[in-house]
């Protein structure tokens, strides 16, 4: 993924400063919560929605099974409509391939549509430093690009700015990057849309090569899907000269048909819609009509490794609507660069760590992002069960265990840095494991309850940093019982 | 009926006052109740933090010790549905690990037959009123493993609703997360205590005393964020507000 997130710090330490900035929460929470409550109201308007996140669910896992035979037939369906695909088996390769396929073209500036796959890989870094601008011209992306900043969000990447922050940002860069935003710009909704509506134009309209990802790939007719709200895609896949999309492995369906369950659900559950104002499909090239050359870069980056495990290869049904971010509790309040990758929120806390493997500080953490409140599963329209996923993730963390690394199984050894917690949960299990041993601990509790610290040491400390302890009472219940009762001595 | 109760070992040695509750409850329902003093603890905190291998003799334990009953009642959202939920996944797991068929095998009998408490009045003794009596304003937080695990639903509502004296009042942002999650409590203190405050921020907007869940670890966090914040409510486990009578009131 994007070289600007390495070395990111855990995700513990960089929630700290999102949960201490009063404006970012407030601006979070305003956002996630009106979304949350439009995407129940449309979601509750279908009659057959579970039937609908059934059938999403099994497409793409039958997809999954048979991920071979259906990009093998995907590649033949564009290359006879006249399209050229390129296999890319992780970033750098993708970003070699898109560089000398723009290169060739003797262009110096390409326009986007928003694309998740391109920043994943860095692809704009790249382009950068082979001296080629790209153009972000999806409206949130191109306030993230003018703030020189991470997006935050899968769907609207500029949620943590509210409109003060962008009028600013939009008076102090546009400039330098074309035209400039009017003198007397105000945070007015229409207005600043006519800003960028205004500066962008000018880049559509002289842009030969376009850079595009897709929601969908149709493996039966070699079609690509994008779907948007605000028609700036469509005019980067039809004006430019020369078109290519990065696209990843897992985004491919078997036919035609099977659009008809995606381009219901995924609406309702990114922006509430019931259908996404903009629908753009291409199929390889027409004459006279839409770009004369067609490029596909069909990108794996860790997907493959990701489909090697039984449990976490389900995180590859996801259609990146971003509904589980909005009811994240979570999220909510650590933000989306806390994540430490472009894909933030629950979702990214299973995908990131897989894509990338657990080996940084920032993705051994990512699966104890999470209190398991299991609202993220509730609203997948896929039915990823991200929970569980998480606490697969851990174990792979804490113990160790097989994976699959760049195609070839290894064997991982359990993480640094969780030696006393592994040493506290056997001694649980150990105690646990004989009543008797449980009952003189709760005993020696009760009978040293009066000198027990109102702050605790080590780990529990931040505990009681921020909430009093539950005082222990005199009796255990068992000795209660067992007084009361009677009972054999202490269990077995 | 005589069924055991589970009380979990958070309970057993840090709220023995909702065990009392319950065995109160149920025998006053005509419930036979039985302590099996052998149990210790369902696995859940391994479970979760990641030491599956941890988790599996602690399940296996509790299958021996309650095997031999009817039913079994907890009165603990989040430990009902470890035994209901997750109990099922880790004998799957296990088998396809290739290692033996015998853990899916132990454990498949305790997990139908283990009920979270509210569900156990509702859905097998067929009670809603169950002759409580709290004079009390009372707000309910319904805790994510008993609201999306064990689907509780409207349950526990109907019980509080039957209760004379109780009025209850709606919590605002009810099904969002309190902020506990187990582990997730000590491995991201500020996001949990940012939760947990917000919790306590809606529960006190309610004008109510009384917050009241059916799972004391969600309640030891929100109850330890209200004595931090200096708030004036109270978190009470709802075993002990069903269990309270007018000739008995709850201390
Ligand atoms: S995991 Fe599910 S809810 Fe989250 S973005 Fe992907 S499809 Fe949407």
């Amino acid at each position: 993924m994007s070289g600007t997130y390495l070395g990111m710090p855990a995700f513990p330490a960089a929630a700290r400063a999102a949960v201490r900035n009063p404006t970012l929460r407030g601006n979070l929470r305003h956002a996630t919560h009106t979304i949350r409550a439009k995407r129940a109201r449309a979601v509750a308007e279908v009659e057959d929605w579970a039937e609908l996140r059934e059938a999403g669910k099994r497409i793409k896992d039958h997809t999954l099974r048979h991920l071979d035979t259906y990009l093998e037939r995907l590649e033949e369906s564009v290359t006879a409509a006249g399209g050229v695909v390129h296999w890319a088996a992780d970033a750098e390769e993708a970003n070699r391939i898109v560089t000398s396929l723009v290169r060739a073209t003797g262009e110096t500036e390409v326009v986007k549509v928003k694309s998740m796959a391109t920043q994943e890989i860095g692809l704009n870094e790249a382009l950068e430093a082979a001296g080629v601008r790209a153009y972000e011209t999806d409206l949130a992306e191109l306030i993230v690009q003018l703030g020189d900043d991470r997006p935050s969000h899968i769907l609207v990447p500029a949620i943590h700015r509210n409109r003060g922050e962008i009028r600013d940002l939009f008076r102090a860069e546009m400039a330098a990057w074309g035209r400039p935003a009017p003198e007397d710009l105000t945070d007015g909704p229409a207005e600043l849309a006519e800003a960028a509506r205004l500066h962008l134009r000018e880049k559509f309209l002289r842009a030969k090569v376009g850079i595009s990802g897709a929601n969908f790939m149709v493996a039966e007719t070699g079609t690509l899907v994008v779907v948007e709200s605000e028609g700036n895609g469509r005019m980067c896949l039809t004006l430019p000269e020369t078109l290519i999309s990065v696209v990843g492995i897992e985004k491919v369906v078997p036919a035609w048909r099977d659009l008809e369950v995606f381009l219901q659900t995924l609406p309702r559950s990114s922006t509430a819609e019931r259908m996404n104002p903009y629908t753009s499909m291409w199929t390889g090239t027409t004459d006279g009509d839409g770009p004369s050359t067609f490029h596909l870069v069909l990108l794996d980056n860790g997907r493959t490794d990701t489909l090697a495990d039984e449990v976490g290869r389900q995180a590859l049904r996801c259609i990146r609507c971003s509904a589980c971010l909005n009811v994240c509790p979570v999220y909510e309040r650590a933000g989306g660069h806390a994540y430490g990758s472009v894909y933030p929120g629950p979702i990214g806390a299973i995908l990131s760590p897989q894509l990338r493997g657990t080996g940084s500080e920032i993705d051994a953490s990512l699966p104890y992002a999470s209190s398991l409140c299991g609202a993220c599963y509730e609203v997948c329209p896929v039915a990823i069960d991200i929970p569980e996923v998480l606490v697969h993730l851990r174990e792979r963390v804490v113990q160790g265990g097989p994976v699959t690394r760049a195609g070839n199984k290894v064997v991982l050894r359990p993480a640094k840095g969780h030696a006393a917690e592994r040493a506290a949960m056997r001694a649980a299990r150990w105690a646990f494991g004989r009543p008797g041993a449980l009952r003189t601990g709760q005993r020696l509790a009760s009978r040293t309850r009066r000198f027990h610290p109102r702050t605790l040491p080590g780990p529990g400390r931040a505990w009681s940093e921020t909430r009093e302890l539950p005082p222990v009472p005199p009796e255990p219940f068992r000795d209660w019982w067992q007084r009361t009762h009677g009972g054999e001595a202490g269990g077995k | 009926m005589r069924v055991a109760l589970f009380l979990t070992c958070v309970n057993d040695t840090l709220y023995p006052d909702t065990g009392r509750a319950v065995v109160k409850l149920l025998t006053r329902l005509g419930v036979e109740v039985d302590f099996p003093m052998a149990q210790t603890c369902c696995g859940q905190a391994h479970y979760n933090t990641g030491y599956r291998h941890e988790a599996e003799p602690l399940a296996r334990h509790f299958a021996g010790v309650f095997g031999g009953y009817e039913a079994i009642v907890t009165p603990s959202g989040s430990c009902g549905a470890m035994v209901r939920e997750l109990y099922p996944r880790m004998g799957e797991r296990a088998r396809a690990e290739g290692r033996g068929k015998s853990l899916a095998a132990t454990l498949a009998p305790v997990v139908p037959k283990t009920y979270e408490l509210t569900e156990f009045l509702v859905d097998v003794l067929g009670v809603t009123d169950v002759g409580a009596y709290y004079p009390h304003t009372v707000t309910y937080h319904p805790t994510c493993h008993g609201l999306r695990g064990l689907g509780l639903g409207d349950r526990p509502r109907r019980l509080l609703e039957a209760v004379r004296g109780l009025e209850l009042v709606e919590l605002p942002g009810a099904q969002e997360c309190c902020g506990f999650g187990g582990t997730f409590a000590l491995k991201n203190p500020d996001v949990s205590a940012a939760m947990g405050a917000d919790k306590v921020r809606n529960a006190e907007s309610t004008g109510a005393g009384v917050l009241c869940a059916a799972d004391n670890s969600c309640l030891m966090h929100i109850g330890g964020t209200m004595a931090r914040l200096r708030s004036g409510m109270r978190p009470v486990h709802i075993a002990e507000i069903l269990a309270s009578t007018e000739e008995e009131p709850l201390a």
